[in-house]
């Protein structure tokens, strides 16, 4: 592993997907720097709440009964408001299966 | 890519292995005790004990003896005694193993006992071990090595990085003519109609659409909740993924984004030409191997997010993982590390041939995490309730 800090803290696996994928542990306050993994492009965003390695952040704000996208396939419904920024988990996504 | 050169034991009827077992295999429960003292006896030889083998019928018998004869037929073993407690069934699976053209011989207990039986098998198995140990491994072709895969205690890592380096590796076997294979049928749930459509012709898809739809109908009659405890695991929501929708199109980067499966293997079926192969498997780990080891496949790629430890006793499984964390404090349990793809260091493509150059380590004789661990996990898939 590399000493120094890397160089991007989340990954966005497709252009139409709503959450990113930290790679590192996220921080509330800090603006941390993303990629598209399909296209390459840069993104950045202000973590508005502590997110774990490998857990995912909303690009944007989702309501209840909204789809979260992730490979740009819909991965779940939403059950609690998330707004943009904050943590996305079995808090606030359930399955539309079993 | 063009087809690379291998280290491989080319067997009596042209399969390749990667490594050179005389295996002692009991037929049942009761003959564990016996196959362990063999191997105990004996330097060079591997038992491999297991639950199963009496008062099974049916289609699930017919599974147990696909499996016990299929993992003796693999190319990975070089020679096999089969221990029973009766001659009959012992020599079904004796005769299963032999039309492979391999040295196989069964020993029954019933009116011998254990230590006439383990008197026996050793002189047979000393004399298979001497024969074993002067075959040697010849240049061999990449593409004669089969390669399967499934994953393990994922994560959101797996779907980013581990997986889709195994799905890049699978699109350059493809290309030189291997023969692979995935399966997991119940974790495909949700990424099912995407799935369907990888399949090379509409009917393979309708085939694998049918083999989803019956394990997904087995589930719902039999769970007692919505499987949101067991399906993902603690450990995968631990690592950060919610939904058995997100695992599963994490899951299916496994097989690249131009791989087309060719046909529907039953569990534990051989497959009949090159390609990749969909495999109808439970999504546990050591069941899931121990299926793909009996259909022929010499080694298995394992990508983890936070840690399965699983091995195989006659595959070697190479673990691969981009969580830095499981990297760092699972070390001796990962092959390889390609979290430099989650630093943004690393290409999807150089990771895929990282890890095409560590299959070919494998098979020219490193050993994988798991074989020096001693990890050799062997576990029946049961269908139903023995009678």
């Amino acid at each position: 592993m590399s000493d120094s800090k890397p160089a991007i803290q989340f990954l966005v696996h497709d252009a139409a997907d709503t959450v990113g994928v930290a790679t590192v542990d996220l921080e509330t306050g800090q603006t941390a720097k993303g990629l598209y993994m399909d296209s390459q492009q840069a993104l950045e965003i202000e973590v508005l709440e502590d997110i774990p390695l490998g857990h995912k952040i909303a690009l944007k704000d989702h309501k209840v009964g909204d789809s979260v996208i992730k490979y740009e396939a819909d991965i779940g419904k939403v059950v609690e408001d998330i707004a943009a920024a904050h943590h996305v988990h079995i808090h606030n996504l359930k399955t539309r299966r079993w | 890519m063009h087809d690379a050169k291998v280290l491989g034991y080319r067997r009596e009827n042209g399969r390749v292995g990667v490594r050179n077992y005389v295996a002692i295999i009991p037929l049942d429960d009761l003959s564990n005790a016996a196959c362990e003292a063999v191997a105990n006896n004996i330097f060079g030889t591997i038992a491999l004990p297991h639950a199963y083998g009496r008062l099974q019928f049916g289609e699930d018998l017919e599974l147990f003896f696909r499996t016990m004869i299929g993992t003796g037929a693999n190319p990975n073993v070089a020679a096999a005694v089969v221990i029973g407690i009766e001659p009959d069934w012992t020599n079904r699976i004796v005769e299963g193993i032999a039309a492979t053209g391999k040295p196989v011989t069964g020993f029954a207990i019933e009116r011998t006992g254990d230590i006439g039986t383990i008197a026996a098998a050793s002189r047979q198995a000393k004399e298979y071990v001497h024969w074993a140990s002067e075959l040697r491994s010849e240049e061999c072709s990449l593409s004669e090595i089969w390669v399967s895969t499934k994953c393990g205690e994922s994560d959101t890592t797996s779907g980013l990085a581990s997986n889709p380096t195994v799905g890049n590796t699978f699109e350059k076997l493809e290309e030189v003519g291997a023969t692979i294979s995935f399966g997991e049928t119940s974790e495909l749930t949700g990424a099912e109609d995407v799935c369907a459509e990888r399949a090379a012709t509409p009917e393979v898809g309708k085939q694998f659409l049918d083999t989803f739809n019956e394990y997904n109908d087995f589930i719902n009659a039999n769970k007692t909740d919505d499987l949101s405890g067991s399906q993902p695991t603690k450990g995968n929501i631990r690592g950060g993924l919610t939904t058995i929708e997100e695992k599963a199109f994490g899951n299916l980067q496994k097989i690249g984004k131009k791989c087309r499966y060719v046909g529907v293997l039953k569990p534990a079926e051989e497959p009949q030409g090159p390609g990749l192969w969909f495999m109808d498997t439970s999504s546990a780990a050591a069941e899931a191997v121990t299926l793909w080891g009996a259909a022929g496949f010499v080694v298995h790629l394992f990508p983890t997010g936070q840690g399965n430890i699983i091995g195989h006793p006659i595959v070697p499984v190479i673990k691969v993982s981009a969580n830095p964390l499981t990297c760092e404090t699972m070390s001796e349990h990962i092959d390889y590390d390609c979290s430099a793809i989650l630093r943004g260091e690393m290409t999807l493509d150089e990771s895929g041939d990282n890890l095409l150059e560590m299959i070919k380590r494998t098979a020219n004789g490193r050993l994988t995490a798991n074989e020096v661990l001693g990890h050799r996990e062997f576990v029946l898939t049961k269908l139903y309730r023995s009678a």
